[in-house]
Parts: structure tokens; sequence; C-alpha cells
């Protein structure tokens, strides 16, 4: 396994495959796996708040029989009296076996891995990559349909800033005959790059629209995002686009009966609650397989899994 | 000195007419004692106009900043008023501190003493990536 996991491009197909079994078989028997990681530590730190992949990591570590310790929020951390990333994962590293680190500056994990001699997991660099979103994307895909080739994927909602979604077009965009489905108001449209390296692949296809009702009955999976505040310079762009996509029932009446939808989570309006209960809807089993391939990565980044 | 018979040293040349002084301040020519002498705006059969760089002293010119800014120029090393080597210039695989990362969220904007490194993303357009964001640099 690699020794840092900084963006899903990082593993190769066949360690994805490698993770993906792993966690199989943890969801077969989870008793197994309940001591995997007795007396070892990992350490999260999140220098920007997200609690839900916090308490993933967190429940995933406990599951195997670990021990946490780390800070939820960067007041309560030195970083807010100016240490660098090196000196607080030097110090950390005394204390822990394998690190998970969210932060608001893109490339943070790459300073933190040049330094650290414990592995270094990205739960999140700013607006650039969050691998084990992305795992826990594929993993819940993998589940939901049994393989990757083929499938045709609507992203939905904010592509220009949604790391989620670059880093999952990335990952899906290795398999054969995927078709994507980029769904955005023009002024969140993926980036040049992205697109770039779509046109450069002749084993998968992409077209960009902003009508989600003209693609939707075509989709098997549907990938809703959330458009984040935070990314915005400009509180008056936020406003204008936030609600640019609302999936309900009704945008859902042309859909496939096999339709998967999956979005990362937290939502704030994006999909509506009368969703939830529409057996298409799977977001919340994507939370679950999000921590069960957590558990997969740790056991397997310290080396103690097959 | 005489700017066409340098006896030790070193001749950079074929630099796009303009771009001689920015090749002076990247290869921080300011540093040396010895002479050196730009020639702007010579004529030059291939390139209609050129710009050339003699440096009096046998130097360790960084390639690879050379090679980031204008891999076309060539690089002649003079010893007793022979050139004995010509050195070959070209797109380096990577850069390390030689520019940095224009990318207001990127980590090396905040945290000290780290390297800024790029890397060679697409050689046919000179395209530079860095390591850390991804920020494009041309
Ligand atoms: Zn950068």
């Amino acid at each position: 396994m690699i020794k840092h996991l900084n963006d899903i491009q990082d593993l190769s197909s066949d360690q994805i495959e490698q993770l993906i079994a792993l966690a199989e078989d943890m969801l077969a028997d989870r008793a197994k796996y309940q001591s995997a990681l007795a007396h070892r530590t990992l350490a999260t730190l999140f220098f920007e708040p997200s609690t839900r992949t916090r308490l993933s990591f967190e429940a995933a570590m406990l599951e195997l029989g670990g021990d946490v310790i780390g800070f939820a929020d960067p007041n309560s951390s030195s970083a807010t009296k100016g240490e660098s990333v090196a000196d607080t994962i030097r110090t950390v590293a005394c204390y822990s076996d394998i690190i998970v680190m969210r932060h608001p500056k893109e490339g943070a994990p790459i300073a933190a891995s040049l330094r650290s001699p414990v592995p270094i997991i990205n739960a999140g660099d700013g607006g650039h990559h969050h691998p084990t979103q992305t795992l826990a994307d594929l993993f819940t895909i993998r589940r939901e349909k049994g393989r990757f080739e083929g499938l045709t994927i609507g992203l939905c909602g904010d592509l220009k800033f949604g790391r989620t979604v670059h880093s999952l077009i990335h990952a899906m965009a290795r398999y054969e005959g995927v078709r994507f489905a980029l769904i955005s108001p023009q002024e969140l449209r993926a980036p040049d790059y992205i697109l770039e390296g779509l046109r450069t692949r002749s084993n998968v296809s992409y077209e960009e629209t902003d009508s989600l009702e003209s693609v939707v009955p075509r989709l098997d999976i549907l990938y809703m995002t959330r458009v984040q505040r935070e990314r915005f310079f400009n509180e008056a762009d936020y406003v204008r686009l936030k609600d640019s996509y609302i999936l309900t029932l009704k945008t859902l009446a042309d859909a496939k009966d096999s339709l998967t939808i999956l979005h990362p989570l937290p939502r704030v309006n994006e999909i509506a609650v009368e969703v939830d209960d529409d057996p298409r809807a799977r977001y919340f089993k994507q939370m679950y397989y999000g921590k069960i391939i957590r558990k997969a990565l740790l056991a397997a980044m310290l080396g103690v899994a097959p | 000195m005489n700017i066409d018979s340098i006896q030790n040293g070193i001749v950079i040349d074929h630099i796009q007419a303009g771009n001689s002084m920015s090749i002076y301040q990247l290869l921080h020519l300011d540093r040396l004692a010895c002479s050196v002498a730009i020639i702007k705006n010579c004529k030059s059969a291939k390139m209609g106009r050129k710009d050339i760089i003699k440096i009096d002293e046998d130097f360790d010119v960084n390639l690879d900043a050379l090679g980031f800014v204008d891999p076309n120029v060539t690089v002649s090393v003079i010893r007793d008023g022979q050139t004995v080597e010509k050195r070959k210039i070209s797109p380096p695989e990577r850069i390390v501190n030689v520019i940095r990362c224009n990318n207001p969220r990127c980590i090396t904007t905040t945290e000290p003493g780290l390297d800024h490194i790029f890397h060679l993303a697409d050689a046919a357009r000179g395209l530079y990536r860095c390591v850390y964001c991804d920020a494009a640099k041309q």
C-alpha cells in the first residue's frame, strides 16, 4: 500500500480494488477486525472543522480497536499561534501511528508528508483534494452497481469548486465506457484542466449541460453537490447560484428505477427532504460505506491487513 | 572586456530578444564579480533579433531555470578562447525555487521553509504545475 494518501490519483486501480475487497470483508465479518489496530493511535488534525469526516475516521479507528487523539477545531490548536504545518506534524507524529488531516490551504498534506515519519491521509485540503470522500463514492457505486464500467454518471451543482466532483471524475475516468453528464450553471462549470483530461481519454465521454431534467432519464448515478459558501469570494455570487438545482420527486419522474442518487453531504436544500424516502436515495448509505472504506484504508496503510 | 572574445567563460546565445534582463535576474548574474555583457537586439539569421549574454568566468549556470524561461537558448562553455562544450537546454521535469506559486490558497503562501516546486505537466505547451496545489504556470 502507499505511504501517504494525498490524492485519489495516488492509488492505482489495483490498490483501489484491494481496498474495496478488504472493505467487503469488513462488512461481511466485523468481528474479525475488531482488534486489528489495537494499540495503534490515529491522530485527527482538523485545521478546518469537518465534523462528519472526522467522526467517520474516528469511528473507523475505534471499530478496529485503535485509539484516537487530535483536535477538531483550529482554535483549540497551536496552529492559530502561527505554528507551521511541518512543526505540528513532527510533534503529533511522536504521539501517533497515522495522521488524518484537514487543512484550509491547498497542498498542506504534501507539505506535511515531506516532514512526517508516519503516514498522512488527506481529509480535505481547501478546495483541492479529498481522496477518502472519493473512496467512499467508489465503494458505494461498486456496492450499488456491482461495477464501474459502462455507467452514465450525472454530476450536478458546483463543478467548478467542487473538489469531490473533480476527484470522482478523475477516479471514474479510468474505467471503460464511462459517460459523464456535467450539469451546472455556466459560472460553475468544471475547470478546463478537468475537461482537457477527459478529452485525452478515448475510453470515456462527457457532455456539459445546465439542464438536470434533460439528462436525468439517461443516468445510472446522479451525484448532487452543494454550492459551498466558503468557496466564494463574493457573497452576491453565492446567493445567486446556491439554488440553481433542487432535486425533487418531480425531477425524478422520468429517472430510471435503478438510478442511484449520491451526495457527499452535508446538504443544504439541493435535495428536497421528500426524496430521502425514495429507494433510489443512497446518500445516507454512502456515509456508512465511507466509514467502512476508511477502516480498510487505515488497516491497509498501517500494514496490518492482507 | 572584449565582448567578441571571451577567454574563459559562458555564452548564453539565441535568447529571445528582450528576455536577457529577466534571465540576468533569474540566474542572479548581479551577484557575480566578473564582467557580464548583455547584448540586446543583435541581428540573427534564424531569429531576426536576439539577445546574448556573455559571462567572463566559468559559471555554473542553472540550466533548469534557463530551460524553464526559454528552452531555445544555447549555452556555450568557452576555454582558452575556444568553445569546448555546448550545453543542451530542455524544459526541466522539475524546477525548485525558481518561481513562486501565485495561488493565494496554496500552502506555499503561509508555510515557512517550504521549497517552491513545479513539475512539467505538459511538455508540448511548456505547462508547469505547482506540486502542492496544481496551479498552472506557463
Ligand atoms: Zn501552489
